[in-house]
């Protein structure tokens, strides 16, 4: 039985907290090295988001988004796709991208207020969506397209839990059942939507269950758990690849987590949640858990454990160096990519500014 | 020798969308009751069936998700060409097209780009239920990375759709309602382009400027039909308002030294303002009346019971123009 055909209020498990395998659940068939690069790539994901949040602490970077506590779900939903596959992120979905091919250095460019690390050329990625839930209807239409096109791929939509109160929700998941389209809405559902708890943006039991209004499958997962997560999305994209009969293509994936952090560099979290919840959201910990089934395994020990935490460091301190060491943006480029061609009056309003930078150099922007 | 064809100007869309389905594969029309129905102008009749359900489709009510799911096809390299059945209606839909479609190519330095056609019917005049009479084209040329279109000929409408679609910008398509089939023109049978950011000067005069587009080009040629013999009046329709062509603005105004501009919008933020500023700032020393503007009022569009009072008609034309020639 797939395990999408739960019932959606029963949330999928592989491991337990202490990283245990849970009584009936299959382990992915993932290899050892596939299971190491899944603990590394969240390890990597952890101590960049550190590293980040602490370049912002230092001025180094603008409002940043951390991501601590939810790489279970971004690196093991990512690890479940093929190379032909789409994402479609909100703001949060640094290591999802990262395991799609996007550098972290990307990442630190955009955060750092350089469109540049938005452009993703060559890789199935949307850039980064903003507003709240608008970028669901786009994995919708990439599903619609790639349909018409008779492709083969699938497009996973990323959002949270806050999202899934928007109209667009609501139109995305929609439009996804009416064409059937090879989209997982992917529901990264981490408790809180800056201030407000889960349980005020819905009446809802669950998240997942929403998705019995579209007519499609909706299953809970724990978010927590990188090896449930990587199961249940394998099968929604397989599912939308090769529907079986008389059921339609989209899942709606909620990935129960929790974020450790912020919500942003400039939210304070203590003003809304207790440091006990957060604890007590800490034992469920994915990396740990990870790292215990794979320890058990034999495929981590001390050793190999210190030399992926030297590397994780090692490759974060380059992607800082690199994301830093690179020059600002020509004011140019402000104008560049409005239209296909630049209309004439931005042009001469781009000349204006070269005008200006010539009369009062050095006054105009702060270094 | 090219073969022309006797349409009205909802033809005309429906002849442009026919032209450019045909021409590339990747052209999709979709919008509520566009399918089957073909539209409830008729401006998509017969093209469900003469392409198919993958091509011309109905799709849920929902103008975010028909506009969002455009930006998603857009993204793997199709060419929607999604409808709006009222621009009144587009609202819903307006954050996916400044955030999104408007923004893509810059966010993605160039990577991703929106080449979607929005079409939509504006504008007073045809006696419709509230929000369906509204112009709010100067919400679409205050943002940045959006063109925007509107015809005023049937000759135009399948110049200037077949353009937008070819554009790999966005662009926002309104169609003036009021003259959906108000008059016929010949228009070649073959596809053919009408570039966008290029006005059309329909009457050429001497004494004053007078700037429009849309639906207001018909009573702002008979208002200046009217006032011939006592003032040269030259009209210009504008077109496409974004990119607008500013030079045909300001070589006309060095011309005349005086301006009108019609719009059916309001007057307070209307691109009426837009024009007026740019004067100033490229011909003062060469006018010689203020520019006038002949637009809406800053009320909601009443219903059509005093829908009359609020629309710029020819009387109300020509008074705007003879206080400008006479100051």
């Amino acid at each position: 039985m797939s395990v999408l055909e739960r019932d959606p209020d029963e949330r999928v498990q592989v491991l337990d907290e202490e990283g245990r395998v849970v009584d009936g659940a299959t382990v992915p068939d993932l290899s050892d090295e596939q299971l190491v690069d899944m603990y590394r790539n969240m390890k990597l994901a952890r101590h960049f988001d550190q590293r980040a949040v602490s370049l912002q602490r230092q001025g180094r970077m603008g409002t940043y988004p951390p991501l601590s506590g939810q790489e279970g779900a971004q690196v093991g939903s990512a690890m479940a796709l093929a190379e032909r596959d789409w994402i479609v992120p909100s703001y949060r979905e640094h290591a999802a991208m990262y395991v799609r091919g996007l550098d972290f250095d990307q990442t630190l460019r955009y955060w750092m207020g350089d469109e540049r690390g938005n452009s993703l050329d060559g890789l199935n990625i949307m850039p980064v969506a903003v507003p709240i839930a608008s970028q669901i209807p786009h994995a919708a239409g990439l599903g619609m397209a790639i349909d018409y096109r008779d492709d083969d791929a699938v497009a996973v939509c990323y959002f949270g839990d806050g999202a899934t109160s928007e109209g667009d929700f609501h139109e995305g998941l929609n439009f996804g059942g009416v064409f059937d389209t090879p989209t997982v809405f992917f529901c990264n559902n981490n408790g809180w939507a800056i201030s407000v708890p889960r349980e005020e943006q819905t009446a809802t039991e669950t998240l997942a269950q929403k998705a019995t209004a579209y007519g499609f499958e909706g299953i809970q997962v724990d978010g927590m758990d990188p090896l449930a997560v990587y199961q249940v999305t394998r099968e929604a994209v397989k599912k939308a690849r090769e529907p079986p009969v008389e059921e339609l293509r989209p899942t709606l994936i909620e990935a129960v987590q929790y974020r450790f952090g912020a919500h942003t560099t400039a939210d304070d979290p203590s003003v809304y949640r207790d440091e006990e919840e957060v604890e007590r959201w800490k034992q469920k910990d994915p990396i740990p858990r990870l790292e215990a089934f794979l320890r058990d395994r034999g495929v981590l020990d001390d050793e190999r454990v210190a030399e992926i935490t030297d590397s994780v460091e090692a490759e974060v301190a380059d992607t800082i160096e690199a994301a830093e060491s690179i020059e600002r943006p020509s004011a140019e480029s402000i104008f560049e990519h409005v239209y296909a061609e630049m209309p004439r009056r931005l042009e001469s309003q781009m000349q204006y500014l070269q005008r200006l930078r010539e009369q009062h150099d050095g006054e105009l922007l702060e270094e | 020798m090219s073969t022309t064809q006797n349409l009205t100007l909802v033809q005309a869309v429906r002849d442009g969308l026919k032209c450019e389905l045909e021409r590339d594969d990747d052209v999709v029309v979709f919008g509520e009751d566009v399918g089957e129905n073909g539209g409830v102008f008729r401006a998509t009749q017969g093209l469900h069936e003469e392409f198919g359900e993958e091509r011309v489709f109905d799709t849920p009510l929902a103008e975010s998700g028909i506009v969002g799911t455009a930006v998603g096809m857009a993204a793997y390299g199709m060419v929607p060409v999604p409808e709006i059945q009222f621009s009144g209606f587009m609202y819903p839909g307006f954050d996916q097209i400044v955030s999104h479609a408007a923004r893509m190519r810059t966010r993605s330095r160039g990577r991703f780009t929106v080449p979607m056609t929005l079409r939509a019917p504006y504008g007073g005049g045809i006696r419709a239920p509230e929000h369906h009479s509204e112009s709010k084209e100067a919400f679409y040329t205050h943002e940045a990375g959006l063109k925007v279109a509107v015809p005023s000929t049937p000759h135009d409408t399948k110049g200037l759709l077949a353009a937008a679609i070819r554009d790999p910008d966005p662009v926002v398509f309104l169609e003036p309602k009021l003259i959906y089939r108000a008059f016929r023109e010949e228009v070649p049978e073959e596809p053919y382009t009408v570039e966008l950011g290029d006005a059309a000067v329909r009457r050429e005069g001497t004494d004053v400027s007078v700037f429009t587009w849309g639906a207001m080009t018909r009573p702002t040629l008979e208002a200046a039909e009217n006032l011939a013999g006592e003032v040269d009046a030259e009209v210009v329709d504008l077109r496409t308002l974004s990119p607008m062509d500013w030079d045909a603005i300001v070589d006309s105004f060095r011309k005349t030294g005086r301006a009108v501009v019609v719009h059916e919008a309001p007057k307070t933020g209307g691109l009426g303002a837009e024009i007026a500023a740019t004067i100033q700032e490229e011909a003062l020393l060469y006018q010689e009346a203020p520019v006038k503007r002949v637009t809406g009022f800053d009320t909601p569009f009443p219903l059509y019971a005093l829908e009359d009072y609020y629309m710029p008609e020819a009387a109300r034309i020509e008074d705007g123009i003879r206080e400008t020639v006479t100051f």
